[in-house]
């Protein structure tokens, strides 16, 4: 359709005409201020926070990073112990989820035959909207007593020589168990992305290396993930800011312990994970103000996975645009 | 790319039927990949349901929680899902106006330069995590005033805003200029012509996006903990005082020693988890059919 381009004359090319319609002029405002109401709340949020966190910034500097002592009693608090589990809970997970994803996006895109793509591809994407509190309640539940039972006792066995597995595991929370529940989480997020990025490699890229002979594997390794590499950083950037804001399923299985430790049977807890634990008995000031103070690092760190990963898929369009 | 040359090495037998053996191990850890994660979410309904499906009688839907658990006879989670109810209806209401309106100027007026700066923002608010909403809304309204349903409900439409704006958005994108056009060339002013027009064929999209949303927020619990957690063990139908949630019941019920409790929070999740499923397939399937009647069928 040649006319599906034309552009409307905007309201005030018709104003200059003598065709102005003061309903239009109402829609206009109206549209503009719902517009906008995403920067503002943006602003408020930002605002309000970094007022309500002062208090614990001012007091306790940027040490507040570093000191791993949350001692509500005393009124010291500091995040040390909790940035180091958000860090370990979500790379880890995204070791994890990362060649899973790119696993299903493959199968999705090369592999399934085409009646089974959109099925099992709605499903996986299902996965997503279970609601975190009911996988945090499976976390613990079930999938908890599981891990104590059958995996712990065989990782143990094989990895214990490894910081991560030293001792045997034990009933209730664990880290292990938070960074299995993030990496179901960031599963669906991560191959719904990569799967767009899949479809997207052109054609004639493909079709030139299968008539190379390349197998289907080389086809991947030498044409699609050169293609979609920038694309794939990307979708991982964004599923761990998914993993690192996630409060109620992590909070659920984790155990809120303030230690610093690599064994993965052990409880830990996560910058989130903390602020969801708190919701009752934050009484003081100062704590209130330290639990703000945790929310504007996970605000500013929402923000910048955010931005790097719009450079970066801009950055990757601008290129293919060229190209094309 | 080395892998791609075609060398001498590469036509001996040997090595081919290296590549072979490669390719096959490769395409089945990929198949494998999919098939685990459509059985985690198998094993995950199946075992919510399995534990679940005992709790739920007509006692569930119409009494409220015993946290005491003195023996007392049968107790259910109506408070809880009035409670969601009524904090996610507001939520809807305050979110699927502004986020329609925001989308329309996006998509109807802005010039495309202003519109794709402005769609920034509706993602990085996309991208806060929910326990920082909640806390934001803690400081903002909470703090000094307490806790109440509409402002839990104001967290969850804050969360909802840009997944409203952006489904939008894109059924917008889909309505052709010709009809526009068309409307206009009648003597239709614009604002007749978005209103009359173009919003009408494009609502059958909007609904599925707000189902989705809807859907989506419903099963928060994060944004809720700050800003509606203390609310009493009745049933109540005030959105100017805290209200009970499903989410936050099961958030609750399951650190409870108390395995009645626990059988209730598996119920609270089933409920919770059919109402999420039931409406993205719905929502879906609805959403797939005026698409297809949007473009024609391509």
């Amino acid at each position: 359709m040649a006319t599906a381009t034309r552009s409307i004359p905007d309201p005030a090319a018709l104003r200059r005409r003598g065709r102005f319609n003061p309903g239009d002029a109402i829609l206009y405002g109206v549209t503009l201020g719902a517009a906008l109401s995403a920067l503002v709340l943006l602003i408020l949020i930002a605002r309000e926070i970094l007022a309500d966190a002062w208090p614990a910034m001012k007091e306790f500097g940027l040490g507040f990073l570093t000191s791993t002592t949350w001692e509500p009693t005393r009124d010291i608090y500091g995040a040390g112990a909790f940035l180091f589990g958000t860090a370990l809970t979500s790379f880890a997970a995204l070791l994890l989820a990362a060649p899973i994803s790119i696993a299903i996006a493959l199968f999705l895109t090369e592999l399934a035959p085409r009646w089974l793509r959109g099925p099992v591809g709605a499903l996986v994407e299902m996965l997503a909207s279970v609601p975190s509190v009911v996988l945090g309640l499976w976390g613990i539940l079930v999938m908890g007593p599981w891990i104590v039972e059958h995996v712990g006792p065989f990782l143990h066995r094989t990895l214990g020589w490894t910081p991560f597995f030293k001792t045997e595991p034990v009933a209730g929370p664990s880290i292990l168990s938070a960074i299995l529940i993030l990496t179901i989480m960031m599963v669906p997020i991560i191959s719904s992305i990569c799967r767009e990025l899949f479809l997207n490699v052109p054609r004639e890229l493909k079709e030139g290396a299968l008539a190379l002979g390349a197998t289907r594997w080389e086809l991947v390794r030498g044409v699609i993930f050169p293609y979609a590499r920038a694309g794939i950083a990307a979708a991982m950037i964004l599923g761990l800011g998914r993993a690192v804001g996630e409060a109620i399923a992590v909070t659920q299985v984790i155990g809120n312990n303030e230690a610093i430790t690599w064994n993965l049977f052990d409880p830990g807890d996560t910058l989130a994970s903390r602020i969801a634990s708190s919701y009752v008995g934050a009484t003081s000031k100062m704590q209130i103000s330290a639990l703000v103070y945790l929310a504007v690092i996970l605000l500013a760190f929402s923000l910048v996975v955010n931005l790097v990963a719009r450079v970066i898929v801009q950055r990757v369009t601008a290129r293919q645009e060229g190209r094309a | 790319m080395s892998d791609l040359t075609l060398t001498a090495k590469s036509l001996t037998s040997e090595h081919r039927r290296r590549r072979r053996i490669v390719n096959w191990l490769m395409e089945g850890l990929a198949t494998l990949a999919a098939l685990a994660a459509v059985a985690l979410l198998v094993i995950v309904v199946a075992s919510v349901a399995k534990r679940g499906a005992g709790a739920l009688d007509l006692d569930f839907f119409t009494k409220t929680p015993s946290f005491l658990g003195f023996g007392q006879e049968k107790s259910g989670i109506a408070n809880a899902i009035v409670g969601t109810f009524i904090i996610v209806g507001l939520a809807i209401l305050m979110a699927l106006p502004a986020g329609v309106l925001a989308a329309i100027y996006l998509n109807e007026f802005a010039p495309k330069r202003v519109a794709s700066a402005m769609t920034v923002a509706f993602d990085v608010l996309n991208g806060v995590p929910a326990i920082v909403i909640g806390i934001f809304v803690f400081v903002f309204l909470v703090a000094g005033h307490g806790q109440a349903g509409i402002k839990g409900a104001f967290a969850l439409a804050i969360l909802m805003l840009p997944l409203v704006t952006r489904s939008t958005q894109e059924v917008l994108a889909l309505v052709p200029n010709a009809v526009r056009e068309a409307s206009l060339a009648l003597g239709a002013p614009r604002w007749r012509t978005t209103l009359n027009v173009v919003l009408p064929m494009a609502v059958g999209g909007i609904i599925t996006g707000a189902t989705l949303a809807t859907a989506r927020v419903a099963g928060e619990t994060a944004p809720l903990l700050f800003t509606s957690s203390l609310a009493g063990n009745t049933v109540s139908w005030n959105p100017t005082e805290p209200m009970a949630s499903i989410p936050f019941f099961i958030f609750t019920a399951a650190e409870q020693a108390d395995p009645s409790l626990q059988e209730q929070a598996w119920g609270a999740a089933l409920v919770l988890i059919m109402f999420v499923l039931i409406a993205s397939i719905v929502a879906r399937a609805f959403g797939l059919r005026s698409r297809r009647r949007l473009t024609g069928g391509r």
